[in-house]
C-alpha cells in the first residue's frame, strides 16, 4: 500500500513540482540539468496575457456547469422519487451520457453545434433563427463546450441526488404533509436540508471532476477561436505538449495551480463538515 | 504499464549489451569484413538489433514499409526491430528515451521536429554518421539543417494543393487553369457563390495544422515569419478573412482540421478545397470528377507551401559503433533504389529529382505535386529551427482571431508579432 502510494502519488506530484521549478528547455530536459528557477515558471504564467482569460473561463466553464447540472439533476431526481410506469427504464436512459466515452460525446455535439451542417442550427433554421456560429464564435464557444459539459454531467447529479432523496424516510414527509406544508415548503424547509450532506459532496465532487475537464473542451474546440473556451486544463495540455516545442515548466506550474484550487476546495468542504459534526 | 515498460526497458538494455559485445566480436573477427554482403544471414545474427522508430502505426508487419525496413537491416547484416507510434507522441517519446539512454538506433520523425530534437542533443548530424544527402533537393533537406549542418535525410514530402470540383466549377462558369493568382481566385470563388454554390474549405484551427495551411498564402504574399505584422502577411490573412466574410468560406474552418475539411470537400458542395497529396486516395473515392492545382502566389505563380514528411536521423549513442549500421540502414531506406516504394506506400513525393521524374512517368496526376513540392519550403527553414514553433502559435491564434471576427487582421497580427519576438529572444 505505502509502495504503490508512493509510486503512483507521491512520486508524480514530487516530479510535477519539481518539474514547475526548473528551467526546462529541449536539451536540459533530456540532460536532466534543468537549473532550479524556484517560481520563475509561475510568474511566468501568471504574467501571460493567456492567464486572466483562462481562469476566468475556468470559473464560467466551472459554476455554471455546476449550476445547472445540480438543479437539472435534482430536479430529475426528484421526479423520479414518484413511482410511475417505465421510470426505470427511463431513469436508465438519462445514464447514457454518462456511459458514452467523452471522445464520443463530444465529437457527437461538435457535428450538432457545426456552424454549417449541425442539426442544431438547422433547427433554429426551421423556427426562422439565424444561425449561431457555436464553434467558431469567439462569444459562443464556451457556452457550447459548458452546454456539453453540462449534458454529460446531469447523470451523475441525478444518480448521487437520487439514492440521496431515498435515504429520506419517507415519514418525515408525511408529518410535514400532516402539519400542512405544501409541496413547495416540504421541498425547501424538508428535503433540501436533509439531502445537504449529500449536496455538498455532488458538488465537491463536481467541482474537482469540471475543473480538470479536457477532453471536451479539446475536441470540440482546442480551446478556441483565439483562446476564447481555454480554461486552465487545456492551456496546461497545450504548454506541455500542445506545440511543436513543449515548454513543461509552464505546462506543469499551470497544472499544479489546478491542483491547489481543488485542493483548497476539498480543505472547505472537510472544514465544512466538521463543524457540521461538531454542531 | 510503467513496470511492464521498465521490464521491456530492461530486456532491451540486455539486448543491447549483448549486441554490442556481440557486434565487437564480429568486428575484430572478421574486419573489413563488414561490407554488407548478402551472405549476411550468419552475420545478422552477430550483427545484433536496431531499433528503428517510426510515426507510421497505420502499417503492420505484413506491410512494404516494414518488409522494406527488415530486408534494409538484413543486407546491412542486423536484426531490426520496428516500433511505430502516432505522430503527435514520437516527439515526446523520443525525448524520454534520450533523457533515459535508450534512443532507438534509427529514428523517423515530422521535418518540424527535426530543430526541436536537435536542441535537445538528441540527433546526429550528417558528418558524423557519413550520411550522403547529395541527391536530395536542397529545399527540402533544408528543414533539416541547423547552423550548417545537416541532421537526417528526408524520407519523401508532401505539400500542399487546391482540389477543385470540376462539376461545381463548370456549373458556375470557371475555368481552373484561369486561376493564376489571388485575383482569379476570389473572382472565381465569387462565381461559385453567385452560382449557389460553396467556394473553398480549408483548415484553420488552433493547432499547428492551422499555420501549416495558412503558410502557402502567407508566403505566397512575399511575407516572412520573422515579421508577421508586415504588410504582406496582413494581406494574407486579409484574404481569408474576407473569404469568410463574403461566405465564400464556411466559418467552420476555424475549427476545421485537414480531414474535417477534406470531409467538407468531399460532399460535393464546394469549389476548392485545400489539402495535402495523402488525400488523393480518397480524392478518387468522392464520386465527383477532381483536378488539381497549385496554390497560386498573390500575384501570380505557385505560392511555396509548407513540406510536409518526415526525416530519417540517427539519434545519439553513448556506442558510436552504432552508428556504421545505422548509416547503412539510413542509406538503405532513402536510396534511389528503395525510396520509388517507399514514397509510394507512404504517398510521398520523392526527395530526389531523380524519383521524381520516374514517378511522374508512372502517375502524371502527381506532376502538379512534383512542381508544388519543388516550390516548397520547410517551416523551420531560413534557419529559424525552434524559434518556428514560439512564431507559429501566435500566427495560429492572430489567424483565428481575425477568422472568428474578433480583432482586424491588421491588430491580430501586430500582437501576434510582439508575442512572437518576446518569445523568440
Amino acid at each position: 500500500m505505502v509502495v504503490y502510494l508512493l509510486a503512483f502519488y507521491v512520486y508524480p506530484l514530487y516530479r510535477n513540482v519539481d518539474l514547475s521549478l526548473r528551467d526546462y528547455t529541449v536539451r536540459s530536459f533530456v540532460r536532466g540539468d534543468a537549473p532550479f528557477t524556484g517560481l520563475a515558471n509561475y510568474a511566468k504564467v501568471v504574467r501571460d496575457a493567456t492567464f486572466g482569460p483562462a481562469l476566468w473561463h475556468t470559473v464560467v466553464f466551472t459554476v455554471v456547469s455546476l449550476a445547472f447540472q445540480f438543479t437539472i439533476g435534482l430536479a430529475l431526481a426528484m421526479f423520479f422519487t414518484r413511482s410511475f410506469r417505465l421510470s426505470a427504464t427511463l431513469r436508465a436512459l438519462f445514464l447514457v451520457p454518462w456511459l458514452l466515452p467523452l471522445i464520443v460525446s463530444s465529437s457527437t455535439w461538435s457535428w450538432m453545434l457545426n456552424s454549417e451542417s449541425g442539426v442544431v442550427n438547422a433547427v433554429l433554421a426551421a423556427v426562422g433563427i439565424d444561425p449561431v456560429n457555436w464553434l467558431t464564435s469567439p462569444d459562443w464557444s464556451l457556452w457550447s463546450v459548458t452546454i456539453a459539459n453540462i449534458w454529460i454531467g446531469i447523470p451523475f447529479n441525478l444518480v448521487v441526488l437520487y439514492s440521496g432523496l431515498q435515504a429520506i424516510p419517507s415519514h418525515i414527509h408525511e408529518a410535514a404533509e400532516l402539519d400542512g406544508a405544501t409541496g413547495w415548503q416540504r421541498f425547501w424547509k424538508v428535503t433540501f436540508p436533509l439531502l445537504r450532506p449529500v449536496s455538498a459532496i455532488t458538488l465537491l465532487l463536481g467541482l474537482v471532476y469540471t475543473l480538470k475537464v479536457f477532453d471536451i473542451i479539446w475536441i470540440m474546440t482546442k480551446g478556441g477561436p483565439s483562446d476564447a473556451s481555454t480554461t486552465l486544463a487545456t492551456w496546461s495540455y497545450r504548454l506541455g505538449f500542445g506545440n511543436l516545442l513543449p515548454s513543461f515548466g509552464p505546462g506543469a506550474a499551470v497544472g499544479n495551480l489546478l491542483i491547489v484550487i481543488a485542493l483548497v476546495f476539498g480543505l472547505v468542504y472537510i472544514r465544512a463538515q466538521r463543524r457540521q459534526g461538531a454542531a | 504499464m510503467e513496470s511492464l515498460d521498465r521490464g521491456r526497458r530492461a530486456a532491451g538494455l540486455g539486448l543491447v549489451v549483448l549486441a554490442v559485445t556481440g557486434g565487437l566480436t564480429a568486428c575484430s573477427g572478421s574486419p573489413g569484413g563488414d561490407g554488407g554482403a548478402p551472405a549476411g544471414a550468419g552475420q545478422a545474427a552477430g550483427g545484433g538489433t536496431y531499433t528503428i522508430w517510426d510515426p507510421y502505426p497505420q502499417f503492420d508487419d505484413s506491410s512494404d514499409w516494414v518488409k522494406l525496413l527488415t530486408q534494409c537491416g538484413t543486407q546491412a547484416g542486423v536484426t531490426v526491430k520496428r516500433t511505430a507510434y502516432d505522430t503527435t507522441d514520437l516527439t515526446n517519446k523520443a525525448l524520454l528515451a534520450a533523457q533515459q539512454g535508450n534512443s532507438p538506433d534509427v529514428l523517423i520523425v515530422d521535418n518540424p521536429v527535426v530543430s526541436t530534437l536537435v536542441e535537445a542533443g538528441v540527433l546526429t548530424s550528417t558528418d558524423e554518421t557519413k550520411i550522403d544527402t547529395s541527391a536530395v533537393s536542397p529545399n527540402l533537406l533544408a528543414a533539416g539543417q541547423i547552423g550548417g549542418k545537416t541532421y537526417g535525410i528526408p524520407i519523401g514530402a508532401n505539400t500542399l494543393a487546391l482540389y477543385y470540383n470540376k462539376q461545381v466549377l463548370k456549373k458556375a462558369g470557371v475555368d481552373a487553369a484561369a486561376v493564376k493568382d489571388w485575383a482569379s481566385m476570389t473572382a472565381a470563388l465569387e462565381k461559385v457563390k453567385a452560382a449557389g454554390k460553396k467556394g473553398i474549405t480549408f483548415s484553420a484551427i488552433g493547432t499547428e495544422e492551422g499555420s501549416f495551411q495558412f503558410l502557402p498564402w502567407f508566403w505566397g504574399a512575399g511575407a516572412n515569419l520573422t515579421k508577421l505584422d508586415s504588410a504582406e502577411g496582413v494581406a494574407a490573412l486579409s484574404l481569408w478573412t474576407d473569404w469568410v466574410k463574403k461566405g465564400y468560406a464556411p466559418t467552420s474552418v476555424i475549427n476545421n482540421t485537414q480531414t474535417t475539411s477534406w470531409q467538407e470537400f468531399a460532399t460535393g458542395d464546394f469549389a476548392f478545397g485545400e489539402n495535402g497529396t495523402w488525400q488523393l486516395a480518397n480524392a478518387k473515392k468522392t464520386g465527383f470528377e477532381y483536378g488539381i492545382i497549385p496554390i497560386p502566389a498573390k500575384g501570380g505563380g505557385t505560392a511555396p507551401a509548407p513540406t510536409g514528411g518526415e526525416f530519417v536521423s540517427v539519434p545519439v549513442q553513448k556506442d558510436i559503433a552504432r552508428y556504421v549500421a545505422s548509416q547503412k540502414l539510413v542509406t538503405c531506406v532513402a536510396s534511389t533504389g528503395n525510396s520509388l516504394t517507399t514514397t509510394t506506400t507512404l504517398s510521398y513525393i520523392a526527395p530526389t529529382e531523380e524519383v521524381q521524374a520516374t514517378q511522374v512517368e508512372q502517375n502524371a496526376e502527381l506532376k502538379v505535386w512534383v512542381e508544388a513540392v519543388k516550390a516548397a519550403k520547410g517551416r523551420t527553414s531560413d534557419d529559424l529551427g525552434t524559434k518556428y514553433p514560439k512564431i507559429s502559435e501566435p500566427m495560429w491564434k492572430a489567424m483565428q482571431a481575425a477568422l472568428s471576427g474578433s480583432q482586424p487582421p491588421q491588430e491580430a497580427l501586430t500582437a501576434a508579432q510582439a508575442t512572437a519576438a518576446s518569445a523568440v529572444q
